[in-house]
């Protein structure tokens, strides 16, 4: 029988199966931080358990990091317990760690593909929701709680149902300008901040192939605002490149070996899909969010919709609520919103070929005097490489401000937050109320659409900004 | 874990979709290296105003819904971020059911571990049982039965048995997976033969 790369990885990771289908499956990559573990760690000591397989688990402080001068380490006494206690957990039971000194120490889903710790066909899990964006690699990868990262922790298993198979195709070329943030924010438009609910998604056909292992990573990251836990694509050249001589990769023979067993990773021909969607890579344009759901999306050249055209209650009530929230009114278009301020950077948009792309944009350009504009690299390594290619000094030059990688204003949980009613263009991956600040008001864009953003001191679109 | 048998409550219901794990409990609550104590916050920004005060029209700060323990509320809840510390905040606050159309799936995992039952009952059904919520009068939740009654009426929901067994014993489910120790080892093995490099540190 054909069988979907998903349903491949999951037999390969049974471990037990009991008959009503719940399935007891091996974990291979653990990736652990300072928010959702400390409970984690509480609860095992509570019963006397411990790390079955330290060297399984990654950990890196980011979600709390302060983004700015750290030689005189965290000010807020709460962030700074949280991520002593990472560092306290991870001494006590063996767990390998990157700390805020460290260069390798970044954004946990930018360092595990840096060092080689993510791999194709592999269980990856981690106690948050973006962990899909491993998926890139071609492995399992979903996000799980604080319990499940006890369980993990104590027996390098996790308790779970097969999900259903859902497929989405995207074909043909990008036109200039426009980016795989743009293809994911126009997936999650179509499918619904709900639609893959159940279900893991593998991203198909040309344009995926086409497409570079950073921007595929942006594709899976998002997909969990389409509901789907987990996101993967097939496993290529381009992913075996990538990895080769990481610091955590195989090497000599088991390299060779690796890579044999990698090939195999695909869905077979004929292999059943319980859902499918497609798209056509050309009719793609710059996209934007208006609202505060991830699926309320436009593009540069359309407008914010009008509640008053909507016959279903339920969704007038959702645009009206969040229209008011945004401040803005039904039918405005999209270039005519100004803003206030401009981020680039988390698990979504944080690496090299992200910060390159917005850099394009920006070179010999300055941003608008009224915008507040920063650049949050998703690592150190990250930061390193842009410094060494002077992409800081292009983005400083435009008047941005060139931070230390961390989650930062993606969820503003450090002191990198909205005040009530600034508006930002962000290509981080939520715009929820009060995601990134209380009132604070999200326009979720691709970084080359920040960078144009920023020139122009309101949403507009990049192709014009384009060489 | 806290085990979940049945309950009697006034639901509070709270129509609005996608309520999302931030708006269940924003970040600034999860600098906390505990699981207790984040009812007082939980729902923050629509519970307090921008000084910290109550909002009193907030059907959660409003007699009897303050003390309710079942929340009845719009599709797609617990979307967004894998936080757990959203049905801790729930859980704190009192809350151990919730009735929807459809929940996002790290929040529906997320509950069983903690004794929360997250019931999905079509949206017909939803509206007729959000008048008791409006009438504030009690509805009753029998998990064993998988039934929830209200007036003179009842109606059955769904559940995994598996997920069942262990909300209505209580179930530590580690515990459960560390009594299959030897074959999650002979898998490790099996492992180091077929992938070595998962294990080349």
């Amino acid at each position: 029988m054909p069988h979907t790369l998903y349903d491949k990885i999951w037999n390969d990771h049974l471990v037990h199966e009991q008959d009503d289908g719940t399935a007891l499956l091996f974990v291979d990559r653990h990736l652990i931080h300072e928010v959702t573990s400390p409970q984690a760690f509480e609860g095992l000591r509570n019963s006397n358990r411990t790390v079955r397989q330290p060297s399984l688990t990654l950990a890196v402080a980011d979600h709390n990091v302060p983004t700015t001068d750290r030689s005189k380490g965290i000010s807020d006494q709460e962030s700074k317990i949280q991520v002593e206690t990472l560092e306290a957990n991870c001494k006590e039971f063996g767990i390998k760690l990157f700390g805020m000194d460290d260069k390798r120490q970044g954004i946990v889903h930018v360092t595990g593909p840096e060092q080689g710790f993510t791999q194709p066909g592999t269980v990856i899990v981690c106690g948050d929701s973006h962990t899909a964006t491993h998926g890139a690699f071609g492995s399992l990868a979903f996000g799980i709680g604080t319990s499940e990262v006890e369980h993990v922790l104590a027996t390098q298993t996790l308790v779970q149902k097969k999900a259903k198979n859902f497929r989405i195709n995207v074909n043909g070329k990008l036109p200039l300008g426009v980016t795989s943030k743009d293809v994911i924010l126009q997936i999650i438009g179509k499918i619904g901040t709900a639609g893959g609910t159940g279900c893991v998604i593998e991203y198909a056909g040309d344009l995926i192939r086409s497409l570079s292992v950073e921007q595929r990573m942006t594709i899976c990251n998002m997909t969990i605002e389409g509901g789907a836990r987990a996101g993967l694509i097939e496993p290529d050249e381009k992913i075996f490149n990538y990895l080769k001589g990481r610091p955590m990769s195989p090497k000599g023979e088991t390299w060779d070996k690796a890579v044999e067993v990698w090939s195999n990773l695909n869905s077979d021909n004929g292999s059943h899909f319980d859902k499918e969607v497609s798209l056509t890579a050309e009719e793609i344009i710059p996209m934007v969010t208006w609202g505060t759901s991830p699926q309320d999306v436009i593009t540069i050249e359309g407008k914010v919709p009008n509640p008053n055209t909507e016959k279903d209650l339920d969704k007038k009530n959702s645009i009206e609520r969040s229209l008011k929230y945004m401040g803005l009114k039904p039918d405005t278009l999209a270039k005519d919103i100004k803003i206030d301020k401009v981020f680039i950077g988390s698990c979504t948009n944080g690496r090299i070929e992200d910060l390159r792309e917005a850099a394009k944009i920006l070179k010999n350009k300055k941003k608008a005097s009224h915008v507040h504009a920063m650049v949050v690299p998703g690592s150190g390594l990250v930061k390193q490489q842009a410094e060494q290619e002077g992409l800081d000094k292009i983005f400083i030059n435009s008047g941005f401000e060139w931070r230390e990688p961390g989650c930062s204003m993606c969820l503003a949980m450090n002191a990198d937050k909205l005040k009530p009613e600034e508006r930002c263009a962000s290509t981080s991956n939520r715009n929820f109320e009060g995601r990134q600040g209380r009132g604070g008001r999200t326009h979720l864009v691709s970084p080359g659409m920040a960078a144009a953003a920023a020139i122009s001191g309101n949403l507009d679109d990049v192709r014009k900004y384009q060489n | 874990m806290q085990k979940f048998i049945s309950l009697k409550s006034i639901p509070t219901y709270l129509p609005l979709v996608n309520i999302d794990t931030d708006m269940i409990i924003p970040k600034q609550f999860l600098k906390t290296i505990k699981r207790t104590g984040l009812g007082k916050n939980l729902f923050f920004e629509l519970r307090y105003d921008e000084k910290g005060k109550e909002i009193p029209d907030f059907i959660l700060n409003k007699k009897p819904f303050c003390n309710s323990n079942i929340l009845i509320t719009g599709k797609n809840f617990g979307c967004g971020s894998s936080r757990e510390h959203a049905p801790w905040a729930l859980l704190d606050f009192g809350i151990t059911c919730i009735i929807s159309s459809s929940y996002a799936d790290i929040f529906y995992n997320n509950c069983f571990k903690n004794g929360i039952l997250p019931i999905v009952l079509n949206e017909d059904k939803i509206k007729e049982i959000s008048e008791y919520s409006n009438r504030k009068e009690e509805i009753s939740v029998n998990l064993a039965d998988q039934k929830i009654i209200y007036g003179n009426n009842e109606i059955s929901f769904e559940i995994d048995p598996f997920k069942k067994k262990c909300l209505l014993e209580g179930l530590d489910d580690i515990a459960l997976s560390l009594e299959k120790s030897e074959k999650i080892k002979s898998f490790e093995n099996k492992i180091k033969n077929q992938r070595p490099w998962i294990f080349n540190d």
